[in-house]
């Protein structure tokens, strides 16, 4: 089970937090400006690198809040 | 037999057992195993599949052979300690649930310490030691009941051993738990521990890994037969519990170590067989002058015997033994190490895999990091707990070491298998696979150890590979000829198996997952409410009056709201207080239709998509007051639509003012629907105008009841009927529920109802109609989406496969014969498919009753390119019938929607 340090609670169990994807990835500022084929890019395709990965988590039980963290993915290491 | 002294065992206090309806007597301290082995019962269940005849074969966690029936079904003897009373039966291969609960109480703790220590051995009592002593928190985990680990085997530094777990428990930061397995290795240094009756959940800083060493089988023909036994096991038999397996002995051994045991057991040892042409002078000599015969550059190719062993075939030679004791080399236990993902690299010196590269904050020391001379375990183990302790911020010097005896360990000369039938050479004793089933496996082209591992099932069965893992892989590399083994499988948790009691701990029954109950729950359970499980929460399904099946309270039911009056607890639909200068901006936003210009004291229904244009969640909308909203979500949707909220507001439109909580248990809700509602509302609530004029359809108003509770009155509708819903704080919600019904009109009415009325409307239940790939289009709800702003979804709302005609389109179904009910989930073709498969489906039904205004069944469906097929025939062909229906629209009650005034 992962420690995730929530910016605003400390160290927490994964259990804690909800999952959010990659970060970075903003909505269209003009979604209808967008080709179909852009726009299913931005709804369905992610990077999945093997390695340091910034990734979206919830602090759903406690907090709240949404923040960003670098995970690597291939050893679970947390790089605040 | 019992050795007449020695051992740890306690000859005063005598323990009764039986194994197999038979009885005999042990002492305390031994283990099942070894109380057999002291009352010369070494043979054990015959094999699972092939029932050759099997003995056993160690003393710990990988014993392959020697399984019993407890009361736990599967347990090794090995492991179990002995009790007075014990009935074991030996089992072959399978044990068998008893069929009944555990009754024992299990438990659950989770820690947190600075350093946590795996192993009692030599290496993780002096790791330990040296943590401890610096105040650091420690825990050391053992999973015998006793530690010292191979000094107990060895019969080495018991002294020091004994002051060591001395102070270790008068360390007032040390906990030492025996009896405990570290049985999974998580990210951050979670480690989970299977204490007897409790799981330990450990968040440690650092991790010391002493998890010692696996002795390896040797693979030639007839290896399996009783008297078979791994050397380490034979000492420990011998020294630890004074029980000896054998009276006339020979040792096989390819390195060292074996040459322990023998000399520990010198007078009926005759033979050492060693693999390597050159063993160590200084052991030959000691053998020799034990009198022991050292057949130097030599392998065992053949145990000789029928149920037990007779004698071993040695080249040309046979010798006479009853107890082969046999060790091809050690295996670091590197099972938690690489659960906590470190890499194992081979390392011909030992051969075999040994720790590289940790990827978490842990040590590994001893035996588990190959090394194998007690000066070095204790040396490593003293450092690393030091080492540890520093880390997390103590410190203070190393222990003394109470050995410094330099030991040379000679390289071993591994064996994989001999020349010699194949198929009687075993691998994996629990799985009966030979030389030969490895031999099918690689001839079939697969290289991989893990190919070959499914393919002949080696290191599945309850010991996940502990003595096979290795040989397998042995085998496999000499077979391809490869330059040495090749990696092995992955190792995964539990290092050794856990009951399922163990991990539920507490959770069971009725703790198993939080129940919700409706501040009126009482009252329905009293008035004989049959209940239904919606996500957590208890909700009504129907209130069946006495003799009354389900249909006919439904029926009943529905009659009252749709002709006089019914009442329902509606206090589970999920509430979300929305609060901010940009709320209505926000609503806008997320919801298919706007929000932004509700006015004050009036709701609105609104639909929710996700980005993909999917069908999310519904609900009415409140504007309480200019920055403020209310909007209510499906019952299971709750915390899912609050979480939607949560993540635009937080990381799209930060800028954008507005807040969030959930009210749903805040309030508690009862919806008063039917013609006579009004009536009903007059009663409760005298003050409230609440005449059709006054009181409009799709707004609310804050009014005392009769009796001054404060209240939310709204007037919105989920069946068509003239509807209030009554919305009190929780803590009135029994009292106002009573005083509804004290009005003596209202019929309380549960989901079941509820969904009838709402389906012979067409409104649709998300979830139930829906299933995440359903558009606001494919639902006929175009009506509910605003052409003129934007909203989360609406770009995929636009794409032209959201409205292709060939979707799944909701629809309603008539039976053609108006008893015939649809099975919810039936498949619908058209009539002239043939019943061959692959069948092509057009859809399924999603909702299906029997209907007391309509008086006749009715359904909603999906169905391709539905709405084309409106006035067309269908068909749900079943298992012993089919059932024909007409395709219309999903509306069957009240069309023009005259109803809602009453």
């Amino acid at each position: 089970m992962l420690l995730i340090p929530c910016p605003w609670c400390g160290d927490r169990d994964e259990t804690e937090f909800h999952y959010g994807g990659q970060a970075g990835v903003p909505y269209p500022a003009r979604p209808a400006d967008l080709s179909d084929e852009d726009w299913g890019e931005y709804l369905f395709v992610r990077d999945n690198p093997k390695g340091p990965f910034a990734e979206r988590w919830s602090h759903s039980a406690g907090c709240r809040r949404w923040f960003t963290i670098t995970r690597n993915t291939a050893t679970n290491e947390i790089v605040r | 037999m019992r050795l007449p002294e020695g051992g740890r065992i306690d000859r005063t206090k005598p323990l009764r057992f039986t194994v197999d309806d038979i009885e005999y007597t042990g002492c305390a301290g031994d283990t099942l195993a070894s109380a057999m082995i002291a009352n010369g019962l070494l043979e054990v269940a015959p094999s699972a599949y092939l029932g050759r005849p099997r003995g056993i074969f160690a003393a710990g966690v990988d014993e392959p052979n020697a399984l019993v029936q407890l009361a736990d079904p599967m347990q090794l003897a090995t492991t179990t300690e002995l009790v007075d009373g014990l009935e074991a039966t030996l089992l072959s291969g399978k044990g068998r649930l008893t069929g009944q609960p555990d009754p024992a109480r299990y438990d659950k703790r989770n820690a947190h310490c600075d350093v946590l220590v795996v192993g009692g051995g030599p290496a993780g009592v002096a790791a330990a030691l040296a943590a401890g002593r610096t105040g650091a928190r420690v825990i050391l985990a053992d999973e015998q009941r006793e530690l010292g680990g191979a000094l107990l085997t060895e019969n080495r530094l018991l002294d020091w051993l004994s002051d060591a777990v001395e102070e270790l428990d008068s360390l007032p930061e040390t906990r030492i738990l025996t009896g405990t397995t570290a049985f999974g290795y998580y990210d951050q240094n979670f480690v989970a521990l299977a204490e007897k009756h409790r799981l330990w959940h450990v968040r440690a800083k650092r991790v010391v890994l002493a998890t010692g060493a696996h002795e390896r089988p040797l693979v030639f023909v007839d290896n399996d037969l009783p008297g078979i036994m791994l050397s380490s096991a034979v000492r420990q038999y011998t020294n630890r519990y004074a029980a000896l397996p054998g009276e006339n002995i020979v040792v096989a051994t390819t390195n060292d170590a074996a040459y322990g045991t023998a000399f520990d057991l010198a007078t009926r040892v005759s033979t050492i067989v060693d693999s390597r042409p050159e063993p160590p002078a200084e052991l030959v000599r000691g053998a020799r002058e034990l009198g022991i015969e050292v057949l130097a550059g030599s392998i065992v190719q053949q145990a000789l015997g029928t149920r037990r062993i007779g004698g071993v075939r040695v080249g040309d030679r046979v010798i006479a033994c009853d107890l082969l004791a046999v060790s091809g080399g050690w295996n670091p236990a590197v099972h938690l190490f690489s659960q906590s993902q470190g890499r194992t690299r081979y390392d011909e010196r030992v051969a075999a895999f040994v720790p590289d590269k940790s990827v978490q904050a842990q040590h590994i020391v001893g035996a588990a990091n190959a090394v194998y001379d007690l000066a070095g375990c204790l040396d490593e183990g003293f450092r690393a707990g030091l080492d540890a302790a520093r880390l997390t911020g103590f410190d203070g010097v190393p222990p003394q070491t109470p050995y410094t005896a330099q030991e040379t360990i000679t390289p071993p000369s591994p064996v994989w298998f001999v020349d010699g039938p194949e198929d009687r050479q075993f691998v994996d004793l629990q799985r009966d696979a030979t030389v030969a089933d490895v031999r099918r496996a690689t001839g079939a082209g697969m290289r991989s150890v893990e190919h070959v591992k499914r393919y002949t099932t080696i290191g599945t069965a309850h010991d996940q590979g502990k003595t096979s893992g290795f040989a397998a892989i042995g085998v496999i590399a000499q077979l391809l000829g490869a330059d040495g083994p090749q990696g092995t499988t992955t190792y995964r948790p539990p290092y050794t198996p856990v009951s399922f009691a163990l991990l539920a701990g507490r959770d069971r029954g009725e703790l198993h997952d939080p129940v919700r109950i409706t501040p009126m729950h009482d009252w329905h359970v009293r008035n004989g409410a049959v209940f239904e499980n919606v996500g957590q929460w208890k909700r009504p399904w129907y209130y069946p009056l006495p003799g009354e099946d389900m249909k006919a309270a439904v029926l009943r039911e529905c009659r009252a709201a749709r002709t006089s009056v019914g009442v329902m607890d509606a206090s589970t639909l999920g509430k979300i207080d929305i609060q901010g200068p940009d709320a209505g901006e926000f609503l806008n936003r997320m919801y298919t239709n706007a929000f932004a210009k509700l006015k004050v004291g009036h709701c609105r229904y609104g639909l929710l998509c996700k980005a993909d244009g999917m069908v999310f969640d519904d609900g009415v909308v409140m504007r309480v007051a200019e920055n403020r909203f209310l909007a209510t979500t499906t019952t299971g949707n709750a915390a899912a639509v609050l979480d939607w909220f949560e993540e635009w507001a937080q990381t799209e439109w930060p800028d954008l003012k507005v807040w969030f909580t959930s009210v749903t248990e805040q309030w508690a809700t009862v919806a008063v629907v039917g013609p006579q509602a009004r009536t009903v509302l007059s009663m409760v609530a005298p003050d409230v105008d609440c005449s059709a004029e006054s009181f409009e359809f799709m707004t609310f108003r804050d009014a005392a009841l009769a009796d001054g509770t404060p209240a939310r009155i709204a007037r919105v509708s989920f069946s068509g009927e003239l509807a209030f819903e009554i919305n009190v704080d929780g803590r009135h919600g029994a009292k106002v529920w009573n005083a509804v019904l004290a009005t003596g009109l209202p019929t309380p009415y549960g989901t079941e109802t509820m969904h009838v009325l709402r389906a012979e409307k067409g409104y649709v239940i998300v979830g139930q109609d829906t299933d995440g790939t359903v558009t606001p289009q494919d639902l006929g709800m175009e009506w509910i989406v605003s052409p003129r702003k934007d909203f989360v979804g609406k770009r995929s709302y636009q794409r032209p496969d959201a409205a292709r005609p060939d979707r799944k389109q909701l629809v309603g179904l008539l039976p053609v014969d108006p008893d015939d009910l649809l099975p919810e989930g039936a498949q619908l073709i058209t009539p002239d498919t043939p019943l061959t498969p692959p069948v092509p489906m057009l859809g399924h039904v999603t909702s299906s009753y029997h209907s007391a205004a309509l008086e006749r069944t009715f359904a909603l469906a999906l169905v391709k390119g539905g709405r084309q097929l409106i006035g067309r025939t269908v068909l749900a062909p079943l298992r012993d019938r089919t059932i024909a229906a007409t395709v219309t629209e999903p509306i069957f009650y009240d069309p023009e929607g005259t109803r809602r005034d009453g």
